[in-house]
């Protein structure tokens, strides 16, 4: 059992960090800022996300796993208003 | 394999280091300050220091960087100003650089052959003190003194800033953020992140007293929470002659010191705790400073008053 | 060469580098940058010694990391006053010499690419 969730554990990070290497290629190769901050919270959320879904074993209890997800979604919320930002400044 | 991702952070630091102090422009040297201060942080959770990860992410890089970039923006003109010095000035400064840093390097690898440590001497007494979080121990019980004295030194930090203000706007409030409308998406966000940031910091001060966290990190997050509030237009900064205001700032020191000479009363001295009450004392002393803390580094971040009373 | 040791050699490339900044930077905030630099590098320093320290089942000794703490903060207000100081000092020029403006930043352009 515990080797089945240390292996869901590797996926699931591997898997945030290819997310998190494709957002950082975009912001890297984008040509213009619109299209780099769409790269960067596309990718970079669904990223932590994963990763934060890797780590939930390992929270010890209902608990510490809330605070996980907390901070996968007070991450969406202020990634998704300083896009809005920057995107109007730079507009 | 610790010591792989060892690696990658002290390269990682140093390499945004170096690009920080080659950076031409103003704003994009602040901005990778920014990015310093939280890989900084990852250091310190790797050297086993949570608390001060804690710090470094709130202060070090989060309300610091704040302020320099709203410096930075404010001084987007002057960018020319100040020649950059010469060649041979530069490499003597450099030489002279490298030999500290290699002198640092060599003081590093000194051997001790018992690394010296109060740590034992920490926990020996920390049941005593009825905390369970070794640094919240030295902080409020072992060297109180030194905390009342930074708290002090905040207070003193920000009578110097407020006193930089011009003589006509003495008593006015800080100039902060620019005109919002009021269904933007900032003021959206200062509506619901702030209610979320309180809980976070109370909990931060709270559990301070057992797990890494404390009054410094929790004050920090409502300072910042503040300063969304008011860069955001949802609240108007305060007039720096507001009463209120005023309480707010003395009222963590004034407590602090208000134990301090209890001590003299029902324990052994100035700062000293009877056993039965120590962490009730000090939880009341960390919430008190949680308070202090936010609106003083709120206000050394908002900066000197610029808005004149209205009559 | 353990990861204490590793940071130690880091803190001592920081304190340089954050030295050098602070001497050759043309910008007042660029200089209060490279000391915000410095100071970390420092700080990151006692964190070693702290990590070294590590003993009685803690990982680290607490008295260094509670003195880093209070750095932190103490460096925080520090680059505040300065931060008001340098905005000031700008101010205060920019009144003194209004129209000189344009001849010194076209002359440090040139000098400055």
């Amino acid at each position: 059992m515990s080797g089945l969730l240390h292996a869901f554990t590797i996926l699931a990070v591997s898997a945030g960090v290819v997310f998190f290497i494709a957002g950082t290629v975009g912001l890297v190769r984008f040509p213009d800022v619109p299209t780099r901050l769409h790269a960067l919270t596309k990718a970079d959320n669904v990223g932590l996300g994963l990763v934060v879904l890797g780590l939930l074993p390992y929270t010890g209890g209902l608990l510490g796993a809330l605070k996980l997800v907390s901070v996968w979604l007070l991450t969406l919320l202020s990634g998704a208003i300083v896009t809005q930002l920057i995107a109007r400044a730079v507009r | 394999m610790a010591l792989v991702f060892d690696i990658g952070i002290v390269s990682l630091l140093i390499a945004i280091g170096a690009w920080m102090i080659m950076a031409r422009d103003t704003l994009v040297a602040v901005i990778i300050f920014v990015v310093y201060g939280l890989l900084m942080s990852i250091a310190w959770v790797r050297l086993s220091a949570v608390d001060v990860a804690l710090t470094e992410a709130a202060i070090g890089s989060g309300i610091t960087g704040m302020l320099l970039l709203s410096a930075a923006a404010r001084l987007r003109q002057t960018e020319g100003a100040g020649a950059r010095p010469s060649f041979p000035v530069c490499v003597a400064a450099g030489s002279l650089c490298a030999l500290i840093s290699a002198g640092l390097a060599g003081v590093v690898l000194l051997p001790a052959d018992v690394a010296p440590t109060l740590a034992p001497l920490a926990v020996a007494n920390l049941a005593d003190t009825g905390l369970e979080n070794p640094v919240a121990g030295v902080l409020f019980a072992y060297r109180a003194l030194d905390t009342l004295l930074e708290k002090v030194v905040l207070l003193l930090a920000l009578l110097g800033v407020w006193s930089l203000g011009s003589d006509r706007a003495w008593g006015g409030a800080p100039a902060l953020g620019a005109y919002v409308p009021p269904n933007d998406i900032l003021v959206f966000f200062a509506q619901v992140l702030p209610p979320i940031g309180i809980v976070f910091a109370a909990y931060m001060t709270w559990t301070g007293a057992s797990h890494p966290g404390g009054a410094f990190q929790g004050g920090t997050v409502l300072a910042v929470m503040w300063l969304l509030v008011m860069m955001a237009g949802v609240a108007r900064a305060p007039p720096i002659s507001s009463t209120k205001v005023r309480w707010l700032l003395v009222a963590g020191p004034a407590l602090f010191l208000a134990v301090g000479f209890l001590g003299f009363v029902i324990a052994a001295g100035f700062l000293a705790y009877p056993v039965d009450y120590a962490k009730a004392l000090i939880v009341l002393i960390e919430i008190a400073l949680a308070l202090s803390i936010g609106v003083t580094l709120a206000l050394l971040a908002a900066g000197p008053p610029e808005r004149t009373l209205q009559p | 060469m353990n990861s204490a040791t590793l940071f130690g050699f880091c803190s001592a490339a920081i304190v340089g580098l954050g030295l050098f900044g602070l001497i050759v930077s043309p910008h007042p905030l660029r200089r209060i940058l490279a000391f915000n630099l410095l100071g970390s590098g420092v700080f990151l320093f006692f964190g070693v010694v702290a990590r070294r320290g590590a003993a009685a089942g803690l990982g680290a000794d607490p008295v260094p990391q509670a003195l880093v703490i209070t750095g932190i903060v103490v460096a925080f207000s520090a680059t505040a006053l300065a931060v008001a100081l340098v905005l000031r000092l700008f101010a205060l020029t920019d009144e003194a010499a209004p129209t000189s403006e344009a001849d010194p930043k076209a002359g440090a352009e040139g000098g400055h690419s």
